[in-house]
């Protein structure tokens, strides 16, 4: 019995799929080195992660899969969920044996199971293009503190960079620490070390917000005010469409601020 | 501009704009040229949803709701008592790049009320539109509305600056507006649909043979119908309906149940509350015909006119034609299959893939999300015995509604929206 462990990202896993291959080894698991230690009495084999052979297993997906469906196991991936690693470890098995359209034998549990979590992981992604909330601080920065279920911000930057083009922004996934900021021309990755913002609301510290802040959180809490109309009131619906998880960052459930 | 007095016409205009129920920014995919700010995205982005459960994707905002004309089911009625204010253009542009620039929408809604003459109002709300393309380089979504009356010149330029735009057509038949919108006339609300209909067209072919041609409403036109305000039945409203989706080409019919706003106003029915199940079962036909390949036909016979208020459409249409059915999953057509109740489109679809690689069964329906409490009277696969054993419709109905556990049925959702063609670009591997 053997395991393989990997540096928890993507391509990481990739290379493992390359050394199953190249070593004929079927290991029993695949787990992250970060996560805790699920195996006592196992053989474990740390691979090192490796770019060249993760692109060649990437390609071989690639060509592959149908258009829609190239990032699949991507998105799947990024849901960080138990136990992901062997599901599409045994789907790349199936894949690369010469299983035609693979992807669409949803009859399959493996197969339905990565559809619907990448379904899922893209479902989050577009709610961060929905409830990102920018506060504009002195210095003419947008900020956002958010914390998205799954690791989706890799996935919303394109959106962002190609929507504000013209201003500079960073929205910082706070649960797993790291950001990304644009500066008007590239996209970084950044992790902050000294927080002027809450961790939990992602509220930026009030003397480094611009004057005009207050101002327009105050216009669009009255906004959503008065666009409700009473005579309708759906609280549950409203919950369905946007989930209580989120409303700690959007200035228009907040109560009126002094 | 001062501030107070920017947060008073706000409260008063988005109070005047919300019985609009269209929000949709959908159908744009607008780029950021020359490094301005924002973006279409075609399906459309809901950034927040108000308590009655609607979804907010524009700034919606009336430019004023002095209004010289006096429709009955309006509150912006000349003869209403209301508190009124006007925006200049300015006003509206900074609010909307404020809001654009912080995520909170996906663009601008611009009605209004007429003050003077349709065209004195078309042309200042045209003005809004052309100073956020060309002073802020702004792409990010617009629909304006289109006034009764303004001239074909103002209606033109409308289209170049907009993505959208809509003349509201409120009541479905020319007798009950003449009666309840005496200054209003049918050919005026007509006509600019047919002129934005064939500008649209145009441009589009346009577009194919030099890219570089003008965009005209590149997002389509939309309309609004008051369901309650006047005595027209659903079989109406769905053909009328129906009849604009083909004839003049529109992107989306909304339906808006009618809020007693006037009830002085003897001309309006007596009601106390909007008729939301109504709206609600007009919106799924709506849904069903766009995406379900349904026929207005199919869904009120002749002798049908209203909609059942107990069912939604579809598991009506199943009950008054249990001939069809069982449907046999393994090799029934994606028409028949999507007209399975508890089916909806992606199931369909990936009925019809799946199928392909094995024999499906009824745990990988259930798998694949079918609502297999409602499904199973309609359908037979591997190993599932046809539950229909001649069901007899009243008491298969009855039987339905009342498994429907008040705890899952979902709450009344006139939004049905789907994201199902969220698409983002190929995120980089490395
Ligand atoms: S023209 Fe429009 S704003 Fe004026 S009363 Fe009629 S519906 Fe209301």
């Amino acid at each position: 019995m053997k395991i393989y462990t990997y540096d928890n990202t993507f391509e990481g896993l990739l290379t493992c799929v390359f050394e199953c291959y190249n070593r004929k080894d079927f290991p029993v698991d695949i787990c992250s080195r970060t996560g805790e230690q699920r195996y006592l009495f196992v053989e474990k084999i740390d691979i090192e992660t490796n770019p060249q052979k993760a692109e060649r297993v990437w390609k071989g997906i690639q060509k592959q899969l149908s258009g829609k469906n190239k990032q699949l196991l991507f998105y799947a991936f990024l849901s960080e969920e138990m136990g992901i690693e062997m599901k599409i470890y045994r789907f790349l098995r199936r894949l690369f044996s010469g299983h035609l359209n693979l992807e669409t034998d949803y009859g399959d549990s493996d197969v339905l199971y990565l559809t619907q979590t990448s379904q899922k992981v893209k479902k989050e992604a577009m709610r961060m293009l929905q409830f990102v909330r920018f506060q504009r601080t002195k210095d003419r920065m947008f900020f956002c503190g958010i914390e998205p279920k799954y690791d989706v911000v890799p996935l919303i930057l394109d959106h962002y960079k190609k929507r504000f083009a013209d201003q500079k922004w960073l929205i910082y996934d706070l649960k797993r620490n790291y950001g990304v900021f644009y500066d008007k021309d590239k996209v970084e990755e950044v992790e902050i070390s000294k927080k002027q913002f809450n961790t939990l609301t992602g509220q930026v510290n009030k003397q480094l917000l611009d004057d005009s802040e207050d101002f327009y959180q105050k216009l669009w809490r009255s906004y959503f005010k008065h666009i409700t109309i009473e005579e309708r009131k759906n609280l549950r619906l409203q919950r369905q469409h946007m989930p209580r998880r989120f409303w700690r960052y959007l200035p228009e459930k907040q109560g009126e601020k002094k | 501009m001062s501030k107070d007095k920017v947060h008073e016409k706000l409260k008063i205009l988005s109070d005047a704009a919300k019985y609009d129920v269209s929000c949709a920014s959908s159908g744009s995919n607008r780029a950021n040229t020359g490094k301005g700010i924002g973006t279409g995205v075609a399906c459309g982005i809901c950034h927040s949803f108000t308590e009655d459960g609607r979804c907010v994707s524009l700034f919606k905002i009336l430019m004023t709701n002095n209004c010289i004309y006096d429709c009955a089911y309006c509150v912006n009625r000349r003869t209403n008592d209301r508190p009124r204010a006007t925006f200049t253009a300015q006003e509206i542009v900074d609010l909307t790049i404020g809001f654009y620039r912080r995520n909170y929408i996906e663009g601008l809604f611009l009605s209004s009320g007429v003050i003077k003459s349709p065209d004195y109002t078309m042309e200042r709300m045209v003005q809004v539109a052309k100073k956020l393309r060309n002073e802020e380089n702004y792409n990010g979504y617009i629909h304006l509305k289109a006034i009764p009356g303004a001239s074909r010149e103002l209606i033109n330029e409308a289209g170049i600056w907009a993505d959208r735009l809509s003349v509201n057509m409120e009541i479905p038949t020319e007798l009950h507006l003449k009666k309840l919108a005496p200054e209003k006339n049918y050919p005026d609300i007509i006509s600019p649909m047919g002129q934005i209909r064939d500008s649209i067209l145009m441009a589009k072919e346009e577009r194919q043979k030099y890219r570089k041609a003008p965009r005209f409403a590149p997002a389509g036109q939309s309309t609004q119908l008051i369901v309650g305000a006047s005595p027209e039945t659903d079989r109406q409203i769905i053909l009328l309906s129906s009849g604009l989706y083909k004839k003049q080409n529109l992107k989306r019919v909304y339906f808006s149940g009618y809020l007693p706003v006037n009830s002085y106003d003897q001309r309006l029915p007596a009601i106390n509350r909007p008729p939301l199940v109504r709206e609600n079962r007009l919106y799924q036909s709506d849904w069903l015909m766009r995406f379900y390949h349904f026929k207005a036909e199919e869904i009120l016979s002749e002798d049908q006119p209203f909609l059942d208020l107990d069912v939604d459409p579809k598991l009506g249409f199943a009950l008054r034609n249990m001939h069809l059915f069982p449907v046999d999953i393994n090799r029934a057509d994606y028409e028949m299959i999507l007209r399975i109740p508890g089916v909806g489109v992606q199931s369909a679809q990936k009925i019809i893939l799946a199928r392909k690689h094995r024999r499906l069964n009824s745990l990988h329906l259930k798998n694949i999300g079918i609502v297999m409490k409602r499904a199973k009277y309609f359908i037979t696969c591997n190993e599932l015995p046809a539950h229909r054993i001649d069901w007899e419709p009243q008491r298969l109905k009855h039987k339905l509604l009342c498994e429907m556990d008040s705890k899952y049925k979902k709450s009344l959702d006139t939004q049905l929206k789907l994201f199902t063609d969220f698409r983002q670009a190929l995120p980089p591997l490395h």
